[in-house]
């Protein structure tokens, strides 16, 4: 049994379905990301398991129990709230301190579990500052060690880490793994940021529009959407529209319009006849001078233009058939000759085991 | 180094002007009408009267006296409890009526700043409309609702007869005289704390509860704490006010219920004894300067708001 379980879990605010008919389970010990842009229903969602909102339809249980009835202040269930909403007039030491408090835990035991959460999020030596002396980063720490200090069941994390700055972010987020690997706790972590739910979770929900459209861990997320707006939000793919030619263990044999037969790995259920679309990683494209033998598939066009990123460079590629495809190539590569113009007749081309066959549309 | 100026070093002499210009009326109008009157109470309380009222002059104010100086005026303070305890009495008025607008004025501002925001400058409007009619004709409609025919009135004692009670008198009473101050005094209340609840963050309330509050403990825990700045300034614009307030103890209070109000106003009016009635305002205010430096040390700032 998974220690949460969304059933069914419909919210309509009027007319308008925030979130329609989502299953899912939550295991123990598990970093979940729900992953989707603005207004697909991951708030809403997040709400409803806090007990900040009721759902018009389905269940939620925790441990198998329905939290139906149980109040926000009740569920042991805390949240890290993307502004952080620490208390102004406490110090970080009380901050930390109030579920102990409302939880009435008695004096000494509260000192000592006090003292060890804020060793663990390394402020003990800010314990008698209050939030405005705080830094972003100290904030969010503040808000991690007050939501985890009562050992809930389940910590819930609203976006924590939209409203700190790139480099700050990169640390919490390493911050944050370590964080949940060493106390164990489930955590529940909302964002919009793909690169954000890759790095982080075990296992990613992909939502839209109030349903969840796939839901695996992140490599296969990235490697294998299962629909054009999986595959378009997650990272940057090319999209091809393709139909199954010939398909058998070897591979599937993709007609794309313009560009003839496109060889791409079996996926074990399509077959001839199936309309699709052939996913494509930019890191999966080569761009060569001259075709490489070793590319099963490749074409040729003109460089069109070009993102140098500093480790990487990215490459619009407009090939004879007026496709546009990105190409992202690594500079520190070895057998690379030299950097492309924009202008430059090139082929571009994959191997034949690279790309991924989207069957829906 | 050119003989021509910096432009750039124009501009603070410019700024330096505009500020002289807007902020000298403000602060001469001070001077003449706060603080000249304020040094003349002070001189007047080490004053002789006057024969006929007003004040002896300082230097040759006859009577054989060699100066018109005197501490006589605090002497007489002391010499009598009476005054002691008109003092004490203003005191415990003025605080009652603090804690009663407190507690009528915390549920309607938290009401106003909860409700949706094209409301709230509606209601805002609503709570400062009794001002814009005469204050005084406002407080003589209390001495008709608080009347002895009046329903109030005819209520109150239809309830005390049920337990065999002798009938009270509303009017004329130290409870009239708290009613009109409260009346008066709300609107100073209810403003402050509703700027000050209007700027609370309702995700603090939601983190309360998230982390075990109930209702009962996010109040106190949260929405209380964070509008004691709310509460101080109500209270002082409350407390103050109805120290020095005469009028509504003159017009609903019985003959004794003398504040400290209505005595310094006798001393000037009434018995015409000025230096008195002076150091009975020095005093006042003396009281009043060490009750805020007390509250602004117990408000101190800890953290930020």
């Amino acid at each position: 049994m998974s220690l949460l379980e969304i059933r069914d879990v419909t919210r309509r605010f009027g007319a308008f379905e925030a979130v329609k008919e989502v299953s899912f389970g939550v295991e123990g010990g598990e970093f979940f990301t729900l992953l989707g842009p603005s207004g697909c229903g991951k708030t809403t969602l997040l709400r409803m398991i806090a007990g900040f909102d009721l759902p018009n339809a389905g269940r939620i249980l925790l441990d198998g129990r329905d939290l139906a009835d149980t109040p926000a202040e009740l569920r042991p269930i805390h949240t890290v709230f993307q502004s952080f909403a620490l208390f102004p007039h406490l110090t970080v030491a009380e901050n930390v301190a109030f579920p102990l408090r409302m939880a009435r835990v008695p004096d000494d035991e509260l000192k000592r579990r006090l003292g060890e959460a804020l060793d663990m999020v390394h402020l003990a030596d800010l314990a008698d500052h209050y939030p405005h002396e705080l830094s972003g980063g100290q904030k969010q720490r503040v808000a991690l060690a007050r939501g985890l200090i009562n050992r809930p069941r389940l910590l819930l994390l609203d976006e924590p880490l939209g409203a700190l700055d790139l480099k700050l972010r990169e640390e919490m987020q390493l911050e944050l793994i370590k964080l949940q690997r060493e106390v164990g706790i489930t955590f529940i972590f909302v964002t919009h940021s793909q690169p954000e739910a890759l790095a982080l979770s075990h296992r990613i929900a992909v939502m839209r529009d109030g349903r969840v459209e796939q839901l695996d861990e992140p490599s296969r997320i990235y490697g294998f959407p299962v629909n054009r707006f999986v595959a378009d939000f997650i990272g940057n793919c090319n999209l091809l529209e393709a139909e199954v030619r010939a398909a058998d263990e070897g591979g599937l044999r993709l007609a794309v319009a313009g560009l003839g037969e496109v060889r791409a790995p079996p996926d074990g259920v399509s077959k001839q006849g199936d309309k699709g679309l052939l996913a494509l990683r930019p890191e999966q494209v080569g761009v060569a001078g001259e075709a490489d033998p070793a590319w099963g598939n490749r074409f040729p066009g003109t460089v069109e233009d070009f993102l140098y990123i500093g480790d990487v460079t990215t490459y619009q590629v407009r090939l004879d058939n007026g496709f546009r495809l990105q190409a992202l190539l690594p500079n520190a590569a070895a057998g690379r000759a030299r950097f492309f113009d924009p202008g430059d007749r090139v082929t571009v081309g994959w191997s034949g085991a690279a790309g991924h066959y989207v069957r829906e549309t | 180094m050119s003989g021509k100026p910096d432009p750039r070093h124009t501009r603070p002499r410019g700024a330096r002007l505009t500020k002289w210009v807007v902020t000298a009326p403000p602060t001469l109008f001070l001077l003449a009408f706060f603080l000249a009157p304020a040094l003349i109470v002070l001189v007047a309380s080490f004053q002789y009267p006057g024969e006929f009222g007003g004040l002896a002059p300082i230097t040759n104010p006859g009577d054989g006296r060699e100066h018109g100086l005197t501490l006589e005026n605090y002497a007489f303070f002391f010499s009598d409890f009476l005054f002691a305890e008109i003092f004490v009495k203003s005191f415990t008025v003025a605080a009652l009526s603090t804690l009663a607008c407190l507690v009528l004025a915390y549920p309607v501002a938290w009401l106003i700043a909860r409700s949706p925001r094209h409301h709230r400058d509606l209601l805002v409007l609503l709570v400062i409309l009794p001002f814009a009619s005469n204050f005084l004709i406002r407080v003589y409609a209390w001495m008709i609702i608080l009347g002895p025919q009046q329903a109030v009135a005819q209520a109150v004692n239809g309830v005390l007869a049920l337990f065999g009670l002798a009938p009270v008198n509303l009017l004329f009473s130290p409870f009239a005289v708290l009613v009109g101050m409260v009346y008066v005094h709300l609107p100073f209340m209810i403003l402050p704390l509703y700027t000050n609840l209007e700027k609370h963050d309702p995700v603090l309330l939601d983190a309360a509860q998230d982390l075990g509050a109930n209702a009962w403990r996010r109040f106190w825990r949260v929405t209380w704490p964070l509008s004691l700045p709310g509460v101080f300034s109500g209270s002082a614009l409350v407390f103050i006010p109805v120290l020095g307030m005469f009028a509504v103890p003159d017009i609903l209070g019985g003959t004794r219920d003398m504040l400290i109000g209505n005595l310094i106003k006798d001393q000037f009016l009434g018995v015409r004894d000025w230096p008195f009635g002076a150091a009975l305002s020095i005093l006042l205010t003396l009281a009043v300067l060490v009750l805020a430096g007390l509250a602004a040390w117990a408000a101190r700032p800890r953290g930020a708001t």
